[in-house]
Protein backbone atom coordinates (compact mmCIF):
# COMPACT_ATOMS: atom_id res chain seq x y z
CA UNK A 1 0.00 0.00 0.00
CA UNK A 2 3.08 2.45 0.76
CA UNK A 3 4.82 1.37 -2.30
CA UNK A 4 1.94 2.31 -4.47
CA UNK A 5 1.11 5.66 -2.57
CA UNK A 6 4.80 6.09 -3.56
CA UNK A 7 4.00 5.88 -7.47
CA UNK A 8 0.32 5.67 -8.03
CA UNK A 9 0.40 9.29 -8.38
CA UNK A 10 3.20 9.15 -11.03
CA UNK A 11 1.08 6.19 -13.28
CA UNK A 12 -2.06 8.39 -12.67
CA UNK A 13 -0.48 11.40 -14.23
CA UNK A 14 1.15 9.45 -17.33
CA UNK A 15 -2.22 7.39 -17.77
CA UNK A 16 -4.23 9.68 -19.86
CA UNK A 17 -1.19 9.12 -22.52
CA UNK A 18 -1.01 5.50 -21.99
CA UNK A 19 -4.36 4.98 -22.56
CA UNK A 20 -4.38 7.06 -25.56
CA UNK A 21 -1.23 5.01 -27.05
CA UNK A 22 -2.47 2.13 -26.12
CA UNK A 23 -5.76 2.51 -28.12
CA UNK A 24 -4.23 4.73 -31.19
CA UNK A 25 -1.05 2.60 -31.72
CA UNK A 26 -1.88 -0.67 -30.29
CA UNK A 27 -5.65 -1.11 -30.57
CA UNK A 28 -5.62 -0.11 -34.31
CA UNK A 29 -2.81 -2.00 -35.53
CA UNK A 30 -4.37 -4.94 -33.41
CA UNK A 31 -8.12 -3.71 -35.23
CA UNK A 32 -6.32 -3.54 -38.64
CA UNK A 33 -5.27 -6.89 -38.42
CA UNK A 34 -8.68 -7.76 -37.81
CA UNK A 35 -9.93 -6.21 -40.85
CA UNK A 36 -7.02 -7.92 -43.24
CA UNK A 37 -8.32 -11.28 -42.55
CA UNK A 38 -12.05 -9.93 -43.31
CA UNK A 39 -14.03 -9.74 -46.52
CA UNK A 40 -14.56 -6.03 -46.52
CA UNK A 41 -14.94 -4.26 -50.00
CA UNK A 42 -17.12 -1.28 -50.06
CA UNK A 43 -18.75 1.33 -47.69
CA UNK A 44 -20.13 -1.13 -45.47
CA UNK A 45 -17.44 -2.75 -43.11
CA UNK A 46 -17.56 -6.96 -43.22
CA UNK A 47 -16.83 -8.26 -40.06
CA UNK A 48 -16.65 -12.37 -41.36
CA UNK A 49 -13.64 -13.81 -41.17
CA UNK A 50 -11.74 -15.65 -44.10
CA UNK A 51 -8.58 -16.07 -42.59
CA UNK A 52 -5.49 -15.10 -44.60
CA UNK A 53 -7.43 -14.87 -48.03
CA UNK A 54 -6.34 -11.52 -48.05
CA UNK A 55 -2.54 -12.16 -47.83
CA UNK A 56 -3.03 -15.19 -50.22
CA UNK A 57 -4.60 -13.37 -52.66
CA UNK A 58 -1.78 -10.40 -52.87
CA UNK A 59 0.71 -13.05 -53.44
CA UNK A 60 -0.92 -13.58 -56.83
CA UNK A 61 -1.53 -9.91 -57.08
CA UNK A 62 0.84 -8.61 -60.24
CA UNK A 63 0.90 -5.29 -59.17
CA UNK A 64 2.01 -6.09 -55.38
CA UNK A 65 4.57 -9.20 -56.47
CA UNK A 66 6.04 -7.82 -59.69
CA UNK A 67 5.73 -4.10 -59.01
CA UNK A 68 5.38 -2.92 -55.14
CA UNK A 69 7.90 -4.89 -53.68
CA UNK A 70 11.07 -5.27 -56.08
CA UNK A 71 10.46 -1.29 -56.12
CA UNK A 72 10.70 -1.11 -52.68
CA UNK A 73 13.63 -3.19 -52.29
CA UNK A 74 15.40 -1.85 -55.00
CA UNK A 75 14.34 1.91 -53.57
CA UNK A 76 15.47 0.23 -50.37
CA UNK A 77 18.56 -0.02 -51.28
CA UNK A 78 19.56 2.80 -53.15
CA UNK A 79 18.00 5.75 -50.73
CA UNK A 80 19.85 3.68 -47.28
CA UNK A 81 23.37 2.80 -48.81
CA UNK A 82 23.04 6.07 -51.28
CA UNK A 83 22.59 8.09 -48.25
CA UNK A 84 25.01 6.24 -46.37
CA UNK A 85 27.89 6.52 -48.08
CA UNK A 86 27.39 10.19 -48.36
CA UNK A 87 26.23 11.18 -44.95
CA UNK A 88 29.67 9.38 -43.83
CA UNK A 89 32.09 11.34 -46.50
CA UNK A 90 30.39 14.57 -45.04
CA UNK A 91 30.81 13.88 -41.75
CA UNK A 92 34.59 12.53 -42.72
CA UNK A 93 34.99 16.20 -44.19
CA UNK A 94 33.76 18.60 -41.57
CA UNK A 95 35.02 15.60 -38.42
CA UNK A 96 38.48 17.54 -37.91
CA UNK A 97 36.93 20.96 -38.42
CA UNK A 98 37.17 23.80 -41.48
CA UNK A 99 36.42 27.07 -41.57
CA UNK A 100 32.58 27.78 -41.91
CA UNK A 101 31.77 24.53 -40.48
CA UNK A 102 28.69 25.48 -39.60
CA UNK A 103 27.38 26.92 -43.04
CA UNK A 104 28.19 24.24 -44.29
CA UNK A 105 26.24 21.41 -41.89
CA UNK A 106 23.21 24.12 -42.30
CA UNK A 107 23.23 23.95 -45.87
CA UNK A 108 23.41 20.04 -46.16
CA UNK A 109 20.45 19.79 -43.36
CA UNK A 110 18.16 22.26 -44.22
CA UNK A 111 16.02 20.18 -46.66
CA UNK A 112 14.95 18.07 -43.96
CA UNK A 113 12.93 20.91 -42.66
CA UNK A 114 10.96 21.27 -45.66
CA UNK A 115 8.14 18.54 -46.39
CA UNK A 116 8.16 15.59 -48.38
CA UNK A 117 5.07 17.56 -50.75
CA UNK A 118 7.11 20.40 -51.33
CA UNK A 119 10.58 18.09 -52.17
CA UNK A 120 8.43 16.12 -54.81
CA UNK A 121 6.88 19.00 -56.77
CA UNK A 122 10.44 21.04 -56.34
CA UNK A 123 12.24 17.73 -57.82
CA UNK A 124 9.86 16.57 -60.19
CA UNK A 125 10.36 19.79 -62.15
CA UNK A 126 14.14 19.24 -61.87
CA UNK A 127 13.88 15.50 -63.63
CA UNK A 128 12.48 17.04 -66.09
CA UNK A 129 12.41 15.09 -69.55
CA UNK A 130 12.21 17.59 -71.88
CA UNK A 131 14.52 16.43 -75.16
CA UNK A 132 16.40 18.57 -78.15
CA UNK A 133 16.07 22.19 -77.38
CA UNK A 134 13.48 21.68 -74.36
CA UNK A 135 15.79 20.06 -72.52
CA UNK A 136 15.40 21.80 -68.52
CA UNK A 137 16.46 20.16 -65.38
CA UNK A 138 19.01 18.32 -63.89
CA UNK A 139 19.74 16.90 -67.75
CA UNK A 140 20.10 20.72 -69.11
CA UNK A 141 22.65 20.48 -65.78
CA UNK A 142 24.75 17.67 -66.96
CA UNK A 143 24.44 18.79 -70.70
CA UNK A 144 25.78 22.06 -69.55
CA UNK A 145 28.77 20.50 -68.21
CA UNK A 146 29.83 17.97 -71.12
CA UNK A 147 28.44 14.97 -69.01
CA UNK A 148 25.64 14.33 -72.00
CA UNK A 149 25.28 10.83 -71.81
CA UNK A 150 24.25 10.79 -68.23
CA UNK A 151 21.10 12.03 -69.42
CA UNK A 152 18.61 10.10 -67.68
CA UNK A 153 14.59 9.83 -67.81
CA UNK A 154 14.69 9.34 -64.13
CA UNK A 155 11.77 8.61 -62.51
CA UNK A 156 10.18 8.44 -65.84
CA UNK A 157 12.26 5.75 -67.42
CA UNK A 158 11.04 2.45 -68.45
CA UNK A 159 14.24 0.53 -66.63
CA UNK A 160 13.32 -1.14 -63.52
CA UNK A 161 15.27 1.01 -61.89
CA UNK A 162 13.30 4.09 -62.48
CA UNK A 163 12.19 4.36 -58.57
CA UNK A 164 15.92 4.53 -57.55
CA UNK A 165 15.59 7.66 -59.03
CA UNK A 166 13.40 8.93 -56.35
CA UNK A 167 15.84 7.90 -53.74
CA UNK A 168 18.04 11.51 -54.92
CA UNK A 169 14.88 13.52 -53.47
CA UNK A 170 14.87 11.02 -50.54
CA UNK A 171 18.72 11.43 -49.84
CA UNK A 172 18.82 15.12 -50.79
CA UNK A 173 16.70 15.28 -48.24
CA UNK A 174 17.93 12.95 -45.30
CA UNK A 175 21.61 12.88 -46.10
CA UNK A 176 22.08 15.60 -44.03
CA UNK A 177 20.79 14.35 -40.72
CA UNK A 178 22.65 10.85 -41.17
CA UNK A 179 25.70 13.19 -41.53
CA UNK A 180 24.96 14.75 -38.40
CA UNK A 181 24.58 11.35 -36.51
CA UNK A 182 28.38 10.10 -37.83
CA UNK A 183 29.48 13.50 -36.80
CA UNK A 184 28.10 13.09 -33.43
CA UNK A 185 29.33 9.93 -33.21
CA UNK A 186 32.98 10.85 -34.26
CA UNK A 187 33.04 14.21 -31.96
CA UNK A 188 31.98 11.35 -28.93
CA UNK A 189 35.69 9.49 -29.46
CA UNK A 190 37.67 10.78 -26.75
CA UNK A 191 40.54 12.61 -28.00
CA UNK A 192 42.73 10.91 -25.79
CA UNK A 193 42.32 7.93 -27.04
CA UNK A 194 43.15 8.71 -30.58
CA UNK A 195 46.08 11.03 -29.18
CA UNK A 196 47.23 7.63 -27.79
CA UNK A 197 47.24 5.82 -30.87
CA UNK A 198 49.11 8.62 -32.37
CA UNK A 199 51.95 8.68 -29.82
CA UNK A 200 52.28 5.03 -30.56
CA UNK A 201 53.18 5.53 -34.13
CA UNK A 202 49.66 5.49 -35.80
CA UNK A 203 49.17 7.47 -38.98
CA UNK A 204 45.90 9.24 -39.16
CA UNK A 205 44.23 6.79 -41.63
CA UNK A 206 44.94 4.41 -39.15
CA UNK A 207 44.03 6.14 -36.22
CA UNK A 208 40.23 6.69 -37.86
CA UNK A 209 40.43 2.92 -38.84
CA UNK A 210 41.46 1.53 -35.58
CA UNK A 211 40.38 3.76 -33.10
CA UNK A 212 37.52 5.93 -34.36
CA UNK A 213 35.63 3.28 -36.70
CA UNK A 214 34.71 0.43 -34.10
CA UNK A 215 32.85 3.50 -32.35
CA UNK A 216 30.78 3.98 -34.69
CA UNK A 217 29.17 0.74 -35.09
CA UNK A 218 26.15 1.61 -32.94
CA UNK A 219 25.71 5.22 -35.02
CA UNK A 220 25.35 3.24 -38.19
CA UNK A 221 23.28 0.76 -36.54
CA UNK A 222 20.73 3.62 -35.78
CA UNK A 223 21.19 5.09 -38.92
CA UNK A 224 20.24 2.19 -40.83
CA UNK A 225 17.51 1.55 -38.90
CA UNK A 226 15.92 4.95 -38.89
CA UNK A 227 16.44 5.42 -42.96
CA UNK A 228 14.86 1.69 -43.94
CA UNK A 229 11.86 2.37 -41.89
CA UNK A 230 11.47 5.80 -43.24
CA UNK A 231 12.08 4.01 -46.78
CA UNK A 232 9.15 1.30 -45.85
CA UNK A 233 6.71 3.61 -44.86
CA UNK A 234 7.08 6.79 -46.85
CA UNK A 235 4.20 7.47 -49.47
CA UNK A 236 3.92 11.87 -49.59
CA UNK A 237 7.02 11.88 -51.85
CA UNK A 238 6.00 8.89 -54.38
CA UNK A 239 1.90 10.07 -54.61
CA UNK A 240 3.15 13.88 -55.10
CA UNK A 241 6.21 12.89 -57.59
CA UNK A 242 3.76 11.05 -60.21
CA UNK A 243 1.13 8.64 -58.21
CA UNK A 244 -0.18 7.16 -61.38
CA UNK A 245 3.44 5.80 -62.49
CA UNK A 246 3.33 2.27 -61.59
CA UNK A 247 7.38 1.90 -62.05
CA UNK A 248 7.43 3.80 -58.53
CA UNK A 249 4.41 1.95 -57.20
CA UNK A 250 4.80 1.35 -53.74
CA UNK A 251 2.98 -0.95 -51.06
CA UNK A 252 2.30 2.33 -49.00
CA UNK A 253 1.05 3.46 -52.00
CA UNK A 254 -1.08 0.08 -53.07
CA UNK A 255 -2.12 0.40 -49.87
CA UNK A 256 -3.94 3.96 -50.09
CA UNK A 257 -4.92 3.61 -53.20
CA UNK A 258 -6.82 0.32 -52.78
CA UNK A 259 -8.46 1.17 -49.60
CA UNK A 260 -9.43 4.65 -49.96
CA UNK A 261 -9.85 4.98 -54.22
CA UNK A 262 -11.02 1.30 -54.16
CA UNK A 263 -12.95 0.65 -51.56
CA UNK A 264 -10.82 -2.77 -51.29
CA UNK A 265 -10.28 -2.16 -46.95
CA UNK A 266 -9.63 -5.97 -46.31
CA UNK A 267 -6.24 -5.85 -49.20
CA UNK A 268 -5.70 -2.31 -48.11
CA UNK A 269 -5.47 -3.91 -44.18
CA UNK A 270 -3.47 -6.73 -45.48
CA UNK A 271 -0.85 -4.92 -46.95
CA UNK A 272 -0.44 -2.21 -44.45
CA UNK A 273 -0.36 -5.29 -42.07
CA UNK A 274 2.92 -6.30 -44.07
CA UNK A 275 4.07 -3.00 -43.66
CA UNK A 276 4.08 -3.17 -40.19
CA UNK A 277 5.82 -6.53 -40.09
CA UNK A 278 8.63 -5.47 -42.27
CA UNK A 279 9.28 -2.08 -40.01
CA UNK A 280 8.68 -4.46 -36.63
CA UNK A 281 11.64 -6.55 -37.40
CA UNK A 282 14.07 -4.22 -37.63
CA UNK A 283 12.60 -1.89 -34.89
CA UNK A 284 11.51 -4.27 -32.01
CA UNK A 285 15.44 -5.60 -32.00
CA UNK A 286 16.39 -1.71 -31.99
CA UNK A 287 14.47 -0.39 -28.96
CA UNK A 288 14.95 -3.68 -26.81
CA UNK A 289 18.79 -2.97 -27.86
CA UNK A 290 18.89 0.44 -26.81
CA UNK A 291 16.79 0.51 -23.76
CA UNK A 292 18.54 -2.45 -22.27
CA UNK A 293 21.78 -0.21 -23.39
CA UNK A 294 20.41 2.27 -21.33
CA UNK A 295 19.85 0.53 -18.38
CA UNK A 296 23.22 -0.90 -18.75
CA UNK A 297 25.00 2.73 -18.08
CA UNK B 1 38.01 9.04 -47.91
CA UNK B 2 40.09 9.65 -44.88
CA UNK B 3 41.45 12.95 -45.90
CA UNK B 4 42.54 14.11 -42.56
CA UNK B 5 45.64 16.56 -42.23
CA UNK B 6 48.19 16.13 -38.85
CA UNK B 7 46.46 17.68 -36.38
CA UNK B 8 47.71 21.27 -35.47
CA UNK B 9 49.57 22.33 -32.40
CA UNK B 10 50.89 19.06 -32.25
CA UNK B 11 54.57 19.71 -33.39
CA UNK B 12 54.22 17.08 -35.93
CA UNK B 13 55.89 17.96 -39.40
CA UNK B 14 53.06 18.46 -41.40
CA UNK B 15 53.13 16.47 -44.63
CA UNK B 16 54.17 18.01 -48.11
CA UNK B 17 50.55 17.01 -49.28
CA UNK B 18 48.61 18.52 -46.47
CA UNK B 19 47.89 21.99 -48.61
CA UNK B 20 46.92 19.87 -51.58
CA UNK B 21 44.34 17.64 -48.78
CA UNK B 22 42.91 20.60 -47.18
CA UNK B 23 41.84 22.53 -50.81
CA UNK B 24 40.33 19.07 -51.83
CA UNK B 25 38.50 18.87 -48.67
CA UNK B 26 37.16 22.26 -49.15
CA UNK B 27 36.72 21.51 -52.81
CA UNK B 28 34.20 18.60 -51.93
CA UNK B 29 32.07 20.34 -49.35
CA UNK B 30 32.16 22.95 -51.84
CA UNK B 31 30.56 20.37 -54.66
CA UNK B 32 28.13 19.29 -52.30
CA UNK B 33 26.68 22.40 -51.00
CA UNK B 34 26.27 23.48 -54.37
CA UNK B 35 24.29 19.75 -54.89
CA UNK B 36 22.10 20.68 -52.10
CA UNK B 37 21.17 24.31 -52.65
CA UNK B 38 20.79 23.56 -56.73
CA UNK B 39 17.27 22.67 -55.92
CA UNK B 40 16.84 25.79 -53.67
CA UNK B 41 18.44 28.40 -56.30
CA UNK B 42 15.65 26.78 -59.38
CA UNK B 43 13.10 27.88 -56.55
CA UNK B 44 14.21 30.56 -55.74
CA UNK B 45 14.79 32.49 -58.97
CA UNK B 46 11.71 31.11 -60.52
CA UNK B 47 9.57 32.05 -58.18
CA UNK B 48 10.92 35.67 -57.78
CA UNK B 49 10.49 36.14 -61.87
CA UNK B 50 7.86 37.81 -63.69
CA UNK B 51 5.22 35.37 -64.61
CA UNK B 52 5.60 36.49 -68.41
CA UNK B 53 9.60 35.69 -68.35
CA UNK B 54 9.34 31.98 -66.69
CA UNK B 55 9.82 29.42 -68.40
CA UNK B 56 10.45 25.63 -67.75
CA UNK B 57 13.46 25.31 -70.18
CA UNK B 58 15.45 28.28 -68.92
CA UNK B 59 14.85 27.15 -65.17
CA UNK B 60 18.46 27.87 -64.09
CA UNK B 61 18.99 31.64 -65.96
CA UNK B 62 19.06 34.29 -64.20
CA UNK B 63 15.84 36.80 -63.88
CA UNK B 64 16.11 40.37 -65.67
CA UNK B 65 13.74 41.96 -63.40
CA UNK B 66 12.85 40.79 -59.94
CA UNK B 67 9.16 40.67 -59.45
CA UNK B 68 6.64 39.21 -56.88
CA UNK B 69 3.74 38.56 -59.02
CA UNK B 70 3.80 34.56 -58.63
CA UNK B 71 3.06 35.14 -54.91
CA UNK B 72 0.57 37.29 -55.47
CA UNK B 73 -0.79 34.87 -57.95
CA UNK B 74 -0.38 32.08 -55.62
CA UNK B 75 -1.10 33.77 -52.30
CA UNK B 76 -5.19 33.84 -52.38
CA UNK B 77 -5.26 29.79 -53.39
CA UNK B 78 -2.86 28.65 -50.21
CA UNK B 79 -4.00 31.21 -47.84
CA UNK B 80 -6.60 28.83 -46.46
CA UNK B 81 -4.41 25.95 -46.19
CA UNK B 82 -1.50 27.86 -44.79
CA UNK B 83 -4.54 29.24 -42.03
CA UNK B 84 -5.65 25.42 -41.09
CA UNK B 85 -1.87 24.44 -40.81
CA UNK B 86 -1.08 27.53 -38.23
CA UNK B 87 -4.15 27.09 -36.48
CA UNK B 88 -3.40 22.99 -36.23
CA UNK B 89 0.31 22.57 -35.82
CA UNK B 90 0.47 25.23 -33.06
CA UNK B 91 -2.04 23.57 -30.59
CA UNK B 92 -0.60 20.50 -31.68
CA UNK B 93 3.04 21.07 -30.55
CA UNK B 94 2.27 22.85 -27.92
CA UNK B 95 -0.14 20.03 -25.78
CA UNK B 96 2.05 17.35 -27.45
CA UNK B 97 5.02 18.82 -25.41
CA UNK B 98 2.67 19.52 -21.91
CA UNK B 99 1.85 15.74 -21.90
CA UNK B 100 5.03 14.69 -22.87
CA UNK B 101 6.84 16.45 -20.25
CA UNK B 102 4.76 14.73 -18.30
CA UNK B 103 5.71 11.20 -19.46
CA UNK B 104 9.31 11.91 -19.38
CA UNK B 105 8.94 13.18 -15.46
CA UNK B 106 7.34 10.09 -14.45
CA UNK B 107 9.28 7.63 -16.42
CA UNK B 108 12.58 9.12 -14.91
CA UNK B 109 12.26 10.82 -11.60
CA UNK B 110 9.36 9.38 -10.41
CA UNK B 111 9.21 5.73 -12.04
CA UNK B 112 7.33 2.82 -10.88
CA UNK B 113 7.25 -0.79 -11.00
CA UNK B 114 7.53 -1.79 -15.44
CA UNK B 115 8.78 2.01 -16.26
CA UNK B 116 11.05 0.64 -19.36
CA UNK B 117 8.75 -1.52 -20.30
CA UNK B 118 5.75 1.44 -20.92
CA UNK B 119 8.27 3.44 -22.33
CA UNK B 120 9.43 0.68 -24.90
CA UNK B 121 5.40 0.03 -25.51
CA UNK B 122 5.63 3.90 -25.95
CA UNK B 123 8.50 4.40 -28.42
CA UNK B 124 7.05 1.91 -30.79
CA UNK B 125 4.37 4.07 -31.84
CA UNK B 126 6.84 6.85 -33.43
CA UNK B 127 8.30 3.88 -35.72
CA UNK B 128 4.97 2.35 -36.83
CA UNK B 129 4.37 2.46 -40.50
CA UNK B 130 0.91 4.42 -40.30
CA UNK B 131 -0.78 2.58 -42.92
CA UNK B 132 -1.38 0.19 -40.41
CA UNK B 133 -3.73 2.28 -38.29
CA UNK B 134 -5.55 4.48 -40.87
CA UNK B 135 -8.18 2.35 -41.66
CA UNK B 136 -9.31 2.38 -37.61
CA UNK B 137 -8.36 5.61 -37.28
CA UNK B 138 -10.47 6.26 -40.45
CA UNK B 139 -13.38 4.68 -38.65
CA UNK B 140 -13.33 5.77 -35.32
CA UNK B 141 -13.18 9.73 -36.63
CA UNK B 142 -15.67 9.19 -38.74
CA UNK B 143 -17.75 7.60 -36.37
CA UNK B 144 -16.98 9.96 -33.34
CA UNK B 145 -17.65 13.11 -36.00
CA UNK B 146 -14.00 13.87 -35.83
CA UNK B 147 -13.41 13.48 -38.95
CA UNK B 148 -13.92 16.33 -41.90
CA UNK B 149 -12.15 19.44 -39.15
CA UNK B 150 -9.13 20.37 -37.22
CA UNK B 151 -10.17 18.91 -33.88
CA UNK B 152 -9.59 15.51 -35.20
CA UNK B 153 -6.15 15.75 -36.95
CA UNK B 154 -4.82 18.21 -33.95
CA UNK B 155 -6.10 14.93 -32.17
CA UNK B 156 -4.23 12.32 -33.77
CA UNK B 157 -0.86 14.66 -34.00
CA UNK B 158 -1.25 15.33 -30.09
CA UNK B 159 -1.80 11.49 -29.93
CA UNK B 160 1.28 10.28 -32.20
CA UNK B 161 4.11 13.05 -31.53
CA UNK B 162 3.39 12.02 -27.58
CA UNK B 163 6.48 9.03 -28.37
CA UNK B 164 9.13 11.55 -29.35
CA UNK B 165 8.11 14.18 -27.05
CA UNK B 166 8.22 11.57 -24.00
CA UNK B 167 11.44 10.51 -25.38
CA UNK B 168 12.95 13.94 -25.62
CA UNK B 169 11.93 14.96 -21.98
CA UNK B 170 12.55 11.27 -20.60
CA UNK B 171 16.52 11.93 -21.78
CA UNK B 172 16.27 15.70 -20.27
CA UNK B 173 14.87 15.22 -17.14
CA UNK B 174 17.28 12.05 -16.66
CA UNK B 175 20.13 14.46 -16.92
CA UNK B 176 19.07 16.38 -13.70
CA UNK B 177 20.49 15.69 -10.51
CA UNK B 178 18.14 13.20 -8.41
CA UNK B 179 18.95 15.21 -4.81
CA UNK B 180 16.67 18.28 -6.86
CA UNK B 181 13.73 16.04 -6.44
CA UNK B 182 15.24 14.12 -3.07
CA UNK B 183 14.76 17.29 -1.86
CA UNK B 184 11.64 18.85 -3.06
CA UNK B 185 10.28 14.93 -1.56
CA UNK B 186 11.75 15.88 1.95
CA UNK B 187 10.14 19.05 1.76
CA UNK B 188 7.01 17.13 1.68
CA UNK B 189 6.43 18.07 -2.14
CA UNK B 190 4.25 15.94 -4.33
CA UNK B 191 4.60 14.18 -7.53
CA UNK B 192 2.61 17.13 -8.86
CA UNK B 193 4.23 19.66 -6.93
CA UNK B 194 7.77 18.31 -7.85
CA UNK B 195 6.66 18.38 -11.62
CA UNK B 196 5.00 21.82 -11.61
CA UNK B 197 7.76 23.75 -9.50
CA UNK B 198 10.88 22.08 -9.54
CA UNK B 199 10.75 19.88 -12.93
CA UNK B 200 8.86 22.00 -15.36
CA UNK B 201 10.95 25.63 -14.36
CA UNK B 202 13.65 23.74 -15.65
CA UNK B 203 12.67 22.58 -18.60
CA UNK B 204 12.37 25.36 -21.09
CA UNK B 205 15.08 24.45 -23.05
CA UNK B 206 13.32 20.52 -23.51
CA UNK B 207 10.11 22.56 -24.44
CA UNK B 208 11.79 24.32 -27.69
CA UNK B 209 13.26 21.18 -28.67
CA UNK B 210 9.71 18.92 -28.48
CA UNK B 211 7.81 22.11 -29.46
CA UNK B 212 9.99 22.28 -32.40
CA UNK B 213 10.08 18.97 -33.68
CA UNK B 214 6.23 18.68 -33.38
CA UNK B 215 5.81 21.89 -34.83
CA UNK B 216 7.70 20.48 -38.25
CA UNK B 217 6.45 17.12 -38.00
CA UNK B 218 2.53 18.90 -38.11
CA UNK B 219 3.07 21.02 -40.45
CA UNK B 220 5.21 18.76 -42.62
CA UNK B 221 2.31 16.01 -42.26
CA UNK B 222 0.53 14.89 -45.62
CA UNK B 223 -0.86 11.23 -44.83
CA UNK B 224 -2.96 12.25 -41.58
CA UNK B 225 -4.42 15.45 -43.29
CA UNK B 226 -5.81 14.30 -46.32
CA UNK B 227 -7.36 11.46 -44.70
CA UNK B 228 -8.94 13.27 -42.03
CA UNK B 229 -9.75 16.92 -43.48
CA UNK B 230 -12.57 18.04 -45.82
CA UNK B 231 -11.49 20.85 -48.65
CA UNK B 232 -11.98 24.03 -46.23
CA UNK B 233 -9.78 22.49 -43.53
CA UNK B 234 -6.77 21.00 -45.51
CA UNK B 235 -3.77 21.71 -44.36
CA UNK B 236 -0.94 23.49 -46.61
CA UNK B 237 0.37 20.33 -47.29
CA UNK B 238 -3.22 18.96 -49.13
CA UNK B 239 -3.77 22.40 -50.32
CA UNK B 240 -0.04 22.26 -51.90
CA UNK B 241 -0.38 18.88 -53.51
CA UNK B 242 -3.60 19.62 -55.23
CA UNK B 243 -2.68 23.62 -56.30
CA UNK B 244 1.18 22.75 -57.26
CA UNK B 245 0.70 18.40 -57.93
CA UNK B 246 0.47 18.55 -61.67
CA UNK B 247 2.66 19.14 -64.42
CA UNK B 248 -0.37 20.71 -65.81
CA UNK B 249 0.00 23.92 -63.19
CA UNK B 250 2.51 26.56 -64.86
CA UNK B 251 6.11 26.41 -63.50
CA UNK B 252 6.08 29.60 -61.64
CA UNK B 253 3.20 28.96 -59.68
CA UNK B 254 4.49 25.77 -58.13
CA UNK B 255 7.49 27.16 -57.29
CA UNK B 256 6.22 30.01 -55.84
CA UNK B 257 3.69 27.86 -53.94
CA UNK B 258 6.22 25.23 -52.87
CA UNK B 259 8.36 28.49 -51.10
CA UNK B 260 5.62 29.74 -49.59
CA UNK B 261 4.52 26.28 -48.07
CA UNK B 262 7.73 25.82 -46.61
CA UNK B 263 8.41 28.98 -45.40
CA UNK B 264 7.51 28.57 -41.68
CA UNK B 265 9.66 25.75 -40.93
CA UNK B 266 12.66 26.88 -43.15
CA UNK B 267 12.33 30.14 -40.77
CA UNK B 268 12.25 28.02 -37.43
CA UNK B 269 15.17 26.20 -39.15
CA UNK B 270 16.87 29.21 -39.31
CA UNK B 271 16.31 31.07 -36.48
CA UNK B 272 15.84 28.14 -33.93
CA UNK B 273 18.74 25.13 -35.88
CA UNK B 274 20.18 24.49 -32.55
CA UNK B 275 17.12 23.09 -31.25
CA UNK B 276 16.23 21.61 -34.64
CA UNK B 277 19.39 19.38 -34.45
CA UNK B 278 18.74 18.43 -31.04
CA UNK B 279 15.30 16.96 -31.78
CA UNK B 280 17.03 15.06 -34.52
CA UNK B 281 19.48 13.36 -32.47
CA UNK B 282 16.62 12.25 -29.96
CA UNK B 283 14.65 10.97 -32.76
CA UNK B 284 17.78 8.30 -33.13
CA UNK B 285 17.20 7.36 -29.65
CA UNK B 286 20.27 9.16 -28.57
CA UNK B 287 19.97 11.87 -25.76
Amino acid sequence: MRRLRAWGPGLLLIAPSLVALAVFVYGFLGWNIRVSMSSWRGLAPAHDFVGLDNYVALLGDVRFTHYDVPNIAIFTLVFVIGSLVVGFVMAVLLDRGVTGENVFRSVYLFPMAISFIATAIIWRWLMDNGGGESTTGINQLLADAGLESWRSDWFKSSSRWAIAAIALPAGWSLTGYVMSLFLAGMRGVPEELREAARVDGASEPRVFWHVVRPMLLPVLMSAVVILTHISLKTFDLFYAMDQKNIKIDTPALYMWFTTFDGGFYARGAAIATLLLLGVATIIVPYIWYSVREERRK
Amino acid sequence: MTAVPPARGHGRIRSPWANYVTTARYLALFALACFFLMPVYALLITALKSPSEVSVVRMWQWPHALSLDNFAIVWPKLREGFTNSVLMALPASVLSSLLGAANGFVLSKWRFPGADFAFALILFGMFIPYQAVLIPMFQVMSYSGLRGGLYGLILVHVIYGLPITTLIFRSYFAGISEELIEAAKVDGAGMLRTFVFVALPIAPPAFAVAMIWQFTSAWNDFLFGVLLTNKDRWPITVALNNIAGSQAVPFNEAMASALLACLPTLLVYVLLGRFFMRGLMAGALKG
